[in-house]
């Protein structure tokens, strides 16, 4: 459809140099110019009969008036038209217009991207339409009651996530202002304030982030951001320093790691030994003695059906739980799980289906 | 698909422009009908197909279509209609994609009126824009491109500056634009003219309605950039010497110079070389702000996100256009036949110093504007060039002019007799010297102001005798007198109010001296005297606007005890952007205003105001859309009318009294 418009576009464009080219012209086209002194002599001969110019000015104004003609005359040669300089044009027009427009937009043009109003993407995606109607019933409530600390709270992380950083960097400030300071707001409002003004960390940024140390002088993320401030003015033997302690002092697994060694390798510098990595629950029981193993597992398992005895409507944790026995090798345990999950999820077939298919695997029926 | 539409339509703008750039010149140089007749469907359709281009940015904008970076960066969902659509030339992409739909207006323009033309001056006129507007599509596909879009578009824009979110910026840049970008026309009719050799009285009567109309819209938009200033920016000042504004004012005193040269050349058919020269100076001059402010050599108000490449690009456009016209001119010039010859005395004569004293100001603005960015590139040093500076240089230059204007009103052309000039601008200089007078008795101070004002006085009456001169007489009936009014060409109207709005100009200007400034911290109910008037602020609340929220302070202007105005002036707080602006409260008395800016509020309902009391202020902008109605009475002049003027019935004008001047 875009590419019919495209060639209607292109043919008219080709059209519009072609068509004069095909029209037969006469010679000559020295008319306006006679025409141009013929009324400058008229006006003169106006402004006489007025009595405006002496007849002598007169006569001289028309014989100079005339000499322009006759100069004009002199240096004119006829227009003609030449077959062959039409054809090459019009192979030019042809050629040389389609080209470029073609060749141009293939590289700049964007011809698959449909047009995206507002309105019909909203409408196309319910869902971002209710955040976008959410944010409207927040931002009205706030305008009235711009002292509810709730309010910026819910509003603060979405305007982040939205990308409208200056208004998630006040909306954070707000909550810190109502709420209290935390070293989670205070970073937040810190972060937005950094990339609203385009990733660089402004001295109202860094003002921020220095409370947050205040609070909490571990915290990372403002350790972090204050160290690229540093680097950002031209103090890379401080921001150096920041990103090192900041590497040596947290987990080698932390998120930030990875960033804050590359910023080190950029100023020159050796990334740190670190401390090993925070252990996950998992790896944490596999290390245990076996007694202890056996009851941290027990443990969690008696957690889990407990659970599933309060609310028994979800079927993954009836499946865990089942599993579980069986590879504890309870099998009365395992049975009577598979009993109270059939009983739990009764009507939902697709559930049933699939402790049926489990109680299959484990060979705990037939 | 609209904006992909609107995409393709400036790439095939740009196609059709290089085609257009070459054939018709070809078809010049060869006397080749044909090829000279496609100019003018291609620069028709060059403009339809950049005007669907603009519509399709606008769609974008209306509908905030935020999968285009332009849009997105540029506009809110929330945002006023009215804003939405000036925010689509409220930045760099927009502003330049408006640009060249100008320069694509003013070449269908010539291709749709200018009948009377030569067949070969009309296509070189079209080649020679067209060359213009291909560089500029170049420039803004490949360095500014409005339609470029973003693969995951989010879900809000990030709103335009509140400082732009004002009316004058609906009006301001188009009809600066339209002035700027007019003087290319001017260009390329000079360019055709050294290209054909075709430099006559022929050709300046061509030229000078396009001259006019630039001149028109430059005037405009200078008057309104300056009132735009005066009440958005809370200082009470309207011309800042700002090196934007002074590029602006280049083309303008360049364009001015060129105007009355060009009616010399018509005339006369002399000053030709310098009325070409002028031509290419006017626009070159555009171009000279056009870089200034695009290319991040300047950082002001006016500044658009800047960009190194961007910068470089438009230098090169600008070396290869002047650079090029210069050297046509050089290969040219020495062989134009030398046209009349005349006496100093005369009405060309007085057009002569006209423009060496117009250049000469030109050239002075022109080194106090890049003489520091000159000294900061090479040495470091960082100077300003203020209004000290102007008003030393500038000033005098410009005194002689005004007092010249009506004398050379007055003078006839060829031979003129300066005495008798001298003796009718009596009652003008009479009027002048006793205003002058007049108002230092009352107002004291500086001789200066006065001076000035008994100048305008001069200038304003000035203009008027000479129309005077042909209509009135003793014992002519009224119905006369009118007929006589009526007859006389406008041209010589739009002389007489263009000349006058100068004086206009020249009047509030000089009365800016008379001006009184207060800054205090005033409480609520307390009178604060401001010239003739005092100023009672009764309240100051809060308010919510749109998107923002506001302090009001309620005033009242009392003149002897009795409230003549209100005025409201307001701080506003936009919180999504964290910025503040001040909203000027501005009264008009008579022709004088009083400003009233608040700053900070202090406990106990004490704020900080500052009051300006501004005699005849209104008179600057006054004067400027004075000289624009000047501007379009010589427009509407029969003999100046663009070919289409073939009404049904044409009567003769009765011409009264002496001599046909224009």
């Amino acid at each position: 459809m875009v590419w019919v418009a495209f060639a209607l576009m292109t043919g008219a464009a080709v059209l519009a140099v072609l068509w004069p080219l095909g029209r037969a012209r006469g010679a000559g086209g020295r008319a306006p110019e006679v025409a141009f002194y013929e009324s400058q002599v008229e006006d003169i001969d106006r402004d006489a009969a007025l009595g405006l110019l002496t007849p002598a000015d007169a006569a001289a104004a028309k014989a100079e008036a005339g000499r322009r003609l006759l100069h004009v005359a002199s240096g004119a040669s006829a227009t003609g038209r030449s077959l062959f300089a039409t054809r090459v044009a019009a192979l030019v027009a042809l050629v040389a217009i389609p080209a470029i427009a073609l060749g141009v937009y293939a590289r700049i043009g964007n011809p698959d991207t449909p047009d995206q109003p507002l309105q019909a993407r909203l409408a196309a995606r319910p869902q971002e339409a209710g955040v976008q109607s959410a944010i409207n019933k927040i931002e009205q409530h706030l305008a009235a009651n711009p002292d509810d600390g709730r309010g910026w709270e819910v509003l603060a992380p979405v305007y982040m996530r939205l990308g409208k950083y200056p208004e998630a960097a006040r909306a954070f400030g707000e909550t810190a202002r109502l709420l209290g300071p935390s070293p989670e707001r205070l970073g937040a409002q810190g972060q937005a304030l950094v990339y609203a003004s385009g990733d660089s960390v402004t001295p109202e940024a860094k003002a921020v982030f220095e409370r947050v140390l205040q609070i909490s002088a571990a915290d990372p993320t403002a350790r972090y951001f204050l160290a690229l401030g540093r680097e950002q003015a031209g103090d890379k033997q401080g921001a150096l320093q920041g990103y090192v302690e900041l590497s040596a002092e947290t987990p080698a697994d932390a998120p930030w790691q990875e960033e804050v060694r590359a910023r080190i390798v950029a100023l020159g510098g050796t990334p740190p030994e670190t401390r090993p990595p925070e252990r996950d629950a998992a790896a944490a029981i596999r290390d245990m003695p076996q007694n202890e193993q056996q009851a941290a597992i027990r443990g969690m398992v008696d957690g889990l059906a407990a659970r599933l005895q309060q609310d028994g409507r979800d079927v993954e944790g009836w499946l865990r739980l089942t599993r579980a026995y069986a590879v504890l090798r309870e099998r009365e345990s395992a049975l009577a799980a598979l009993g109270n999950a059939r009983k739990a999820l009764a009507g939902d077939q697709a559930a049933l289906g699939r402790i049926d298919e489990l109680a299959k695997e484990l060979g705990l029926e037939g | 698909m609209i904006v992909e539409i609107g995409h393709y339509a400036l790439v095939l703008a740009l196609a059709l422009a290089i085609v257009q750039g070459v054939l018709p010149l070809v078809g010049a140089l060869r006397h080749d009908g044909p090829l000279m007749a496609m100019a003018r469907p291609a620069a028709v359709l060059q403009f339809l197909l950049i005007g669907l281009s603009f519509a399709a940015l606008t769609y974008a904008y209306v509908v905030s279509d935020f999968s285009l970076v332009n849009v997105f960066e540029n506009s809110h969902s929330a945002k006023p209609m009215i804003y939405k659509i000036s925010g689509v030339w409220g930045n760099h992409e927009g502003s330049m994609l408006l640009w060249v739909l100008i320069l694509a207006l003013f070449g269908a323009m010539v291709a749709i009126f200018a009948r009377s033309m030569p067949e070969d001056l009309r296509a070189l006129v079209l080649a020679v824009q067209s060359w213009i507007a291909a560089a500029f599509l170049l420039f803004v596909l490949f360095t500014s491109n409005p339609f470029a879009r973003i693969a995951v578009p989010p879900l809000e824009g990030r709103d335009l500056n509140p400082l732009l979110q004002d009316p004058g910026l609906a009006i301001h840049p188009p009809l600066l634009y339209v002035g700027y970008v007019g003087f290319s026309i001017t260009f390329s009719f000079a360019a055709a003219a050294l290209i054909s050799g075709r430099i006559d009285s022929a050709w300046a009567r061509y030229v000078r309605p396009w001259t006019l109309i630039a001149w028109i819209f430059l005037t405009l938009g200078i008057a309104m950039g300056s009132y735009w200033a005066y009440y958005t920016l809370g200082w009470g000042g309207f011309w800042f010497w700002d090196p934007v504004e002074n590029a602006s004012l280049m083309p303008w005193l360049a364009g001015t110079a060129l105007l009355h040269s060009a009616a010399v050349m018509e005339k006369r058919d002399a000053l030709k070389i310098w009325t070409i020269f002028l031509a290419i100076l006017a626009f070159s001059l555009s171009l000279l702000g056009t870089f200034l402010v695009r290319s991040g050599v300047l950082t002001s108000v006016h500044a658009f996100a800047t960009d190194p490449q961007r910068g470089v690009f438009i230098l090169i456009i600008l070396i290869a256009f002047i650079g090029g016209s210069l050297a046509l001119f050089a290969l040219r010039a020495s062989a134009l036949k030398p046209g009349g010859i005349f006496a100093p005395v005369s009405r060309e004569g007085a057009l002569v110093l006209n423009n060496l004293l117009l250049t000469t100001s030109c050239a002075t603005v022109f080194v106090g504007t890049l003489y520091p960015l000159a000294l900061e590139a090479v040495t470091g040093e960082k100077i300003s060039v203020g209004a000290p500076f102007f008003n030393l240089t500038f000033g005098p230059l410009f005194i002689p002019i005004v007092l010249a204007m009506p004398i050379g009103q007055m003078l006839a052309w060829k031979r003129g007799d300066l005495l008798g000039a001298a003796q009718r601008l009596t009652l003008a200089a009479a009027i002048g010297g006793v205003g002058a007078l007049a108002l230092y008795a009352m107002r004291g101070g500086s001789v200066v102001a006065p001076l000035l004002c008994g100048l305008a006085l001069y200038c304003i009456v000035g203009a008027f005798v000479e129309v005077a001169s042909r209509i009135a007489g003793r014992g002519v009936p009224a119905s006369v007198m009118f007929a006589r009014a009526r007859g006389l060409p406008r041209s010589s109207w739009g002389t007489a109010f263009a000349h006058a709005g100068v004086g206009l100009t020249l009047f509030g200007l000089a009365a800016t001296q008379w001006g009184v400034e207060r800054i205090v911290t005033a409480k609520v109910g307390e009178p604060i005297e401001v010239g003739p008037y005092q100023v009672v602020i009764r309240s100051i609340e809060p308010r919510t606007g749109s998107n923002y929220r506001e302090w009001v302070a309620h005033s009242s202007v009392l003149s002897g005890g009795r409230e003549v105005a209100q005025i409201n002036p307001s701080r506003r707080n936009f919180a999504a952007r964290q910025t503040m602006r001040t909203e000027a409260g501005i009264v008009t008395l008579g022709l004088g205003q009083i400003y009233m800016n608040m700053a900070d509020q202090h406990d106990g309902g004490a704020v900080d105001v500052r009051l300006y009391w501004k005699p005849y202020v209104a008179l600057i902008w006054i004067g400027g859309l004075v000289m624009s109605l000047g501007g379009l009475l010589s427009l509407a002049d029969r003999r100046l009318r663009i070919g289409i003027a073939k009404r049904a019935k044409v009567r003769t004008p009765v011409r009264a009294s002496p001599q046909p001047a224009e």
